[in-house]
């Protein structure tokens, strides 16, 4: 196996290549940026799975719409965006969230199978779905997904301090006069869409490998707001491209690189904050006694 | 100022049928300290609600510094119930204060020069400056605590609300948070609404005591309402209070529904 990818690598002519997939590289990084800052609030408030299982109904509305001959993106922007907005709905009425998601998510994920069965095109697109195509989206959809992605961006800043209040104290942000709950809803939507955007890269199955583990990286090792959310979208940022980059060398495709890559930049950062936190404490104790 | 920090005016709520507590009518002076008592599902709570904006009433009037309860009014403070706060959330101890003085903004996140100076005086007041700059998450109860009577104090309050601020902390952080609320609020002027299991760790500071029980209340010093014929009248059943050693014990024949030390 080792030597079928290995023998599958050639470096020759690789920045003409690369220039092929320039583009790419560009949507890449930015819905890195993008799933950097969104990635802090996931954790924050534990929506992990919940992003799981966006991304398969996700993929269930890109096959519908690639069954029925519309635009991909548009697909998954729907299905992720009604799934977030519905979990999201639910959430505030009895805040039981991971039992609907795991309610949908294999709903969703049948419905895709169905819908894939039935489509007769290509299957290099119907693989792509699960696992990531950004080679071939072409170039109205690479401005459709850097826009997406820096409009999500840019709204996640502007509500971050209320958003960011909410989610580490509802109860008091609340009492301030925060809408926590319509803040909800607004960041399922944005999550929706971060979803349907990142499909588009690594496919409805990793998705959390630039939404979720980025951030979670930086929350090992960093407690700055502004060092957690640089160091989130500086890894999310490195493990797209350079997935990318490596993968263009060979005929493996590109999610795997990515999601060992942000698995590694994971476990490395789960090791350097476990040094760290030892020291913060030792040093506690020291100014105690 | 003349006009009281808080007034109620015939104030009830009812969820459906069943009235929590109707008809309370008081007022309390600024630096005046109330604390609120009762078992758990008589109504302290959704009093506290309502003195928040959060809860409307069903009728009846309640007023902060002589205006009509506002949903996040800066005139209100508010320090919630203790939960240990996420080990990774991203926040330092000065960005949690912060968040009490700006959270509610939205728009570009920069902390201007004002507010972080308003947030060191903040920090100071608490006594959190050792740690203003450790993570939230890495910090004990009573000082995580502190920071939230920070939060509660950045706007100034005339009325500050206390939702069992002491709940889950040790007897020394119980006496600190107490003291603290003492010196920073009911001494600059303000009045505390202090909703309490425990009367005791709060005692020596009560001006005045409003107990729910059944649906009903009763509101007065707390020699006047904390009375085996006055509890006992209240929650329609026996209840005999026991003065040792100047804390008070509360014992109901029935024990349910009344509070245990």
């Amino acid at each position: 196996m080792i030597e079928r990818i290995a023998s599958s690598f050639s470096t020759d002519n690789y920045w003409e290549l690369f220039a092929l997939v320039q583009n790419s590289v560009l949507t890449a990084a930015v819905l890195g940026l993008m799933g950097g800052i969104i990635g802090v609030f996931i954790n924050l408030r534990r929506a992990g799975l919940v992003v799981h299982g966006i991304a398969e109904i996700s993929f269930a509305g890109a096959a519908l719409f690639l069954l029925m001959g519309l635009d991909v993106v548009l697909g998954s922007t729907l299905g992720a965006v009604a799934a977030a907005a519905l979990i999201g709905v639910l959430s505030i009425r009895d805040r039981e969230v991971s039992a609907v998601t795991a309610v949908l998510m294999p709903f969703g994920m049948g419905l895709g199978i169905l819908f894939l069965y039935l489509y007769q095109g290509r299957t290099a697109n119907q693989f792509g779905l699960l696992t990531g195509q950004i080679v071939g989206v072409d170039d109205i959809q690479t401005r459709t997904l850097i826009s997406v992605a820096v409009l999500i961006s840019v709204i996640l800043i502007l509500i971050w301090r209320p958003l960011m209040f909410s989610s580490v104290d509802p109860q008091l942000a609340a009492a301030r006069g925060v809408h926590v709950n319509i803040l909800t809803i607004v960041f399922m939507v944005l999550l929706g869409g971060a979803v349907a955007m990142s499909v588009q890269v690594v496919g409805a199955l990793l998705v959390l490998a630039l939404l979720v583990v980025p951030s979670a990286a930086a929350l090992k090792v960093a407690r700055r707001p502004l060092i957690v959310v640089l160091l989130s979208c500086g890894f999310a940022l490195f493990s797209a491209v350079a997935g990318i980059m490596i993968a263009i060398m060979g005929t493996v495709p590109i999610s795997p690189y990515i999601t060992t890559i942000s698995f590694l930049i994971y476990v490395v950062c789960l090791l350097v904050g476990r040094r760290q936190r030892a020291r913060i404490s030792s040093e506690a104790a020291a100014a105690m006694s | 100022m003349t006009e009281p920090a808080l007034r109620l005016d015939a104030a009830t709520v009812r969820f459906g049928a069943r009235t929590l507590w109707s008809d309370v009518n008081f007022s309390l002076e600024r630096g005046e300290f109330l604390a609120v008592l009762g078992p758990n599902g008589a109504g302290k709570s959704t009093f506290l609600k309502v003195l928040l904006g959060l809860q409307r009433l069903n009728s009846g009037n309640a007023e902060v510094l002589g205006k009509p309860v506002r949903r996040g009014s800066h005139q209100v403070g508010y320090i919630p119930q203790h939960h240990q706060l996420e080990l990774e959330t991203p926040l330092r101890a000065r960005d949690l204060v912060a968040l009490g003085l700006e959270g509610h903004k939205y728009g570009l996140p920069w902390v201007t020069r004002r507010a972080r100076s308003r947030i060191d005086e903040l920090i100071e007041q608490v006594g959190a400056t050792d740690y203003a700059q450790r993570p939230v998450g890495l910090l004990s109860g009573g000082e995580q605590q502190r920071l939230r009577a920070a939060q509660a104090l950045a706007g100034n309050p005339g009325l500050l609300l206390c939702d069992e601020p002491l709940h889950s902390l040790d007897l020394n952080h119980q006496r600190a948070i107490t003291e603290l609320i003492r010196s920073q609020a009911v001494d600059r002027g303000a009045a505390v609404v202090f909703v309490t299991h425990e009367i005791n760790p709060v005692i020596e500071h009560v001006d005045r005591v409003l107990y729910f029980a059944r649906g009903d209340h009763r509101m007065g010093t707390v020699q006047e309402v904390m009375r085996s014929d006055v509890l006992s009248e209240l929650y329609q059943s026996p209840v005999e209070v026991i003065e040792h050693k100047g804390r008070l014990v509360v014992m109901g024949e029935h024990s349910e529904g009344v509070h245990h030390d």
